[in-house]
């Protein structure tokens, strides 16, 4: 691909690429291990003519986002588990209200303030179901700088086209390793601006009614459409209302436009899937001692695999479900204490051959770790 | 323009109990911003949760009705995102100062260019009668039935500490020397602060056998005095309303229009 190579920190590679897919207004508070991001944007925001505040807190940096992104702004917020905990009521209102908004969440150990600058994946249910309610999210992660850059530009998109706020979910380790990838030229890769509305002024325009393909165009706060925006359950005008009807209408309008897209949604990739008895199934930085294990044990003859999943929510059950048909062994790798396992036990054709590696020390899980675990599972000793 | 022609007639009639002064609040907001000559484009009202906070609902701006106390930092974002337009927030006073407080003296410490009024009725009027931190002390509430313990805030004095550059108090009573004091706050080019002492008789008047919504209204009359009076001196427990503080202070968006320039030369 042609661009510019740089060797940087993963959290400036999740700035690179919400500079590349248009950010520009970013709203924080100081957290480890995503402190880096604000910094960082804090400098080429101003550059650019674009926003960078510090709010009082997160709770605040959450809100000020959703503000921003309704005057026709592409907006962000990077914290970690402590913050994300108190950003979660206002993802709630993003969704409900249907704001775009993009969420970086660099994991710590949890709970509480638990471990502060030590790698964890726990917080995978909280970015599922951290607001109250019935609902559904993006959750997108990333194991390499080449694909947290990508990444973070697909989640401007997927916000952008589904109204959404969309969780990039990184760790301490992606947050804070240092490797080399490359920033496409400008063009290379699709950015999605956001989809207005045709109506002239003076027309009513209707912010909560969707287009026959489901999407619904937008028109910023101080442009000529006048609206009302709500957290509440709402009628196609923004208005608040109780109708059982509408509140049913829109709550399925709210979880179908994700979850009857998940497919469509999923982000992924396979090594050495095709022939292999054993599947390995991983996601962010545990992903890449995952790799490195099969890579070592293709080389000696062990028909293994691996799906390393980059989209967590809407979780994608139907290419997991393909993917873990046939296999002897089914090893989901991963930093907590079975968040994705659970989910693949639930989709796995036979759950019984579905086994989890995993570490929630705050130490980082190696390829040691989970051979260790394997051959257990396949019964050739400790 | 009419007042009835900046409402969204669609949605009436409004959920506020008969004797609420939060109607009086919306009626003087329109006709403040009316005889600014305001377009309706260039107004956005931002709410959080409670009574007070579905005032924005029901007039034709660009309204948002957000969350409980979290009103001021969604309008933080939307003031920085487009700073020409007018922000204007009216907040009941749990709403921005209990829960709320932190952005409210965050705003104030910005002096940001934005309109906080602050409708004041001393109570959480719409989960039905707690006490706010504004229930002066020993009054009653659903959570207070043999008084409150806690001290109220002086929402004047707050913003002033805060560093809110424009702050002033009224009462629903006293109708056009409201709408003088909105004018006023929605031109300052800064953080303006209006507390607004406004009744709700169905609860804090109930439970304070305080009378109707007239006799509270009757109370505002006879129990303020306009800020300097002599008779203040004579009664300390008279409430001053008024204008307390307008001072031209740094504001936060031309401030940050400077800091992008001295980014880019």
């Amino acid at each position: 691909m042609k661009g510019k190579q740089v060797f940087m920190q993963g959290n400036q590679a999740v700035v690179e690429g919400a500079l590349y897919a248009g950010l520009r207004f970013y709203a924080g508070y100081p957290i480890t291990p995503s402190t880096e991001i604000a910094e960082t944007l804090s400098e080429r925001l101003p550059d650019i003519g674009g926003i960078f505040i510090q709010m009082e807190d997160e709770i605040a940096s959450m809100c000020a986002i959703i503000g921003a992104s309704l005057t026709g702004l592409k907006v962000m917020t990077a914290t970690s588990g402590p913050g994300f905990s108190l950003m979660q009521e206002a993802i709630g209102y993003a969704i409900m209200a249907e704001v775009p908004v993009v969420v970086v969440d660099v994991q710590r150990g949890g709970p509480s303030t638990g471990l502060p600058t030590s790698v964890s994946q726990g917080d995978v249910m909280q970015a599922r179901w951290g607001t109250h309610g019935e609902h559904s999210i993006i959750t997108l992660t990333a194991s390499d700088l080449q694909q947290v850059f990508f990444m973070t530009v697909e989640a401007f998109n997927l916000a952008e086209t589904y109204r959404t706020p969309v969780i990039v979910l990184l760790d301490e380790v992606v947050g804070h390793m240092r490797e080399k990838f490359v920033i496409p030229e400008s063009g290379a890769i699709e950015v999605l601006d956001r989809l207005y509305t045709s109506l002239p002024r003076d027309v009513d325009y209707h912010p909560y009614l969707p287009r026959e393909d489901g999407r619904l165009p937008m028109s910023d706060f101080g442009g000529v459409h006048r609206y009302n925006v709500t957290g509440l359950f709402h009628d196609m005008w923004g208005f608040p209302t109780n109708d059982p009807k509408i509140a049913y209408g829109l709550l399925h309008h709210l979880v179908d436009k994700l979850e009857n897209r998940a497919d469509l949604i999923a982000r992924y990739r396979e090594y050495h899937t095709e022939h292999a008895e054993i599947l390995l199934i991983s996601y962010g930085s545990s992903a890449r001692s995952a790799l490195h294990l099969i890579e070592e044990r293709v080389k000696r003859g062990t028909r293994i695999g691996l799906l390393e999943l980059q989209s967590l929510w809407p979780f994608p059950k139907q290419i997991v479900h393909n993917l873990c048909r046939g296999r002897s062994h089914i090893l989901v790798v991963e930093m907590n204490m079975g968040q994705i396992y659970q989910e693949v036990k639930k989709v796995a054709p036979d759950p019984s051959r579905v086994f989890l590696s995993n570490r929630f020390d705050g130490v980082f899980i190696t390829p040691d770790d989970i051979m260790h675990v394997l051959s257990v599972v396949t019964g050739k000793g400790v | 323009m009419p007042v009835k022609d900046y409402l969204r007639r669609r949605y009436f009639p409004h959920l506020w109990c008969a004797g609420c002064g939060h109607g009086i609040v919306m009626g003087n907001l329109i006709r403040a911003i009316e005889q600014l000559g305001l377009e309706k484009n260039e107004v956005v009202m931002v709410s959080g949760i409670g009574c007070s906070s579905r005032l924005p609902g029901y007039v034709d701006f660009h309204t948002l009705h957000t969350l409980h106390g979290r009103a001021l930092a969604f309008a933080v974002g939307i003031k920085m995102g487009r700073p020409h337009l007018k922000v204007i927030v009216p907040m009941g006073d749990g709403d921005a100062l209990s829960i709320g407080g932190n952005h409210f003296i965050h705003a104030a410490r910005r002096n940001i260019n934005m309109t906080a009024i602050i409708m004041n009725n001393c109570i959480y009027g719409m989960t039905g009668g707690q006490f706010s931190p504004l229930t002066p002390f020993g009054k009653m509430a659903t959570t207070a039935t043999r008084g409150t313990i806690d001290h109220a805030f002086d929402t004047v004095e707050l913003a002033k500490g805060a560093g809110a550059s424009f702050v002033a108090r009224t009462t629903t009573y006293h109708v056009k020397e409201m709408v003088l004091i909105f004018k006023e706050a929605i031109q300052h080019k800064g953080f303006a602060v209006v507390e607004v002492l406004s009744q709700c008789p169905t609860y804090y008047g109930r439970k304070n056998r305080l009378g109707s919504a007239v006799e509270m209204m009757a109370w505002f009359k006879e129990n303020t005095i306009s800020v300097g009076s002599k008779k203040k001196k004579e009664n300390p427990e008279l409430i001053e309303r008024g204008i307390f503080v307008r001072e031209e202070r740094f504001e936060y968006t031309s401030n940050y229009e400077a800091l992008i320039e001295r980014h880019q030369s």
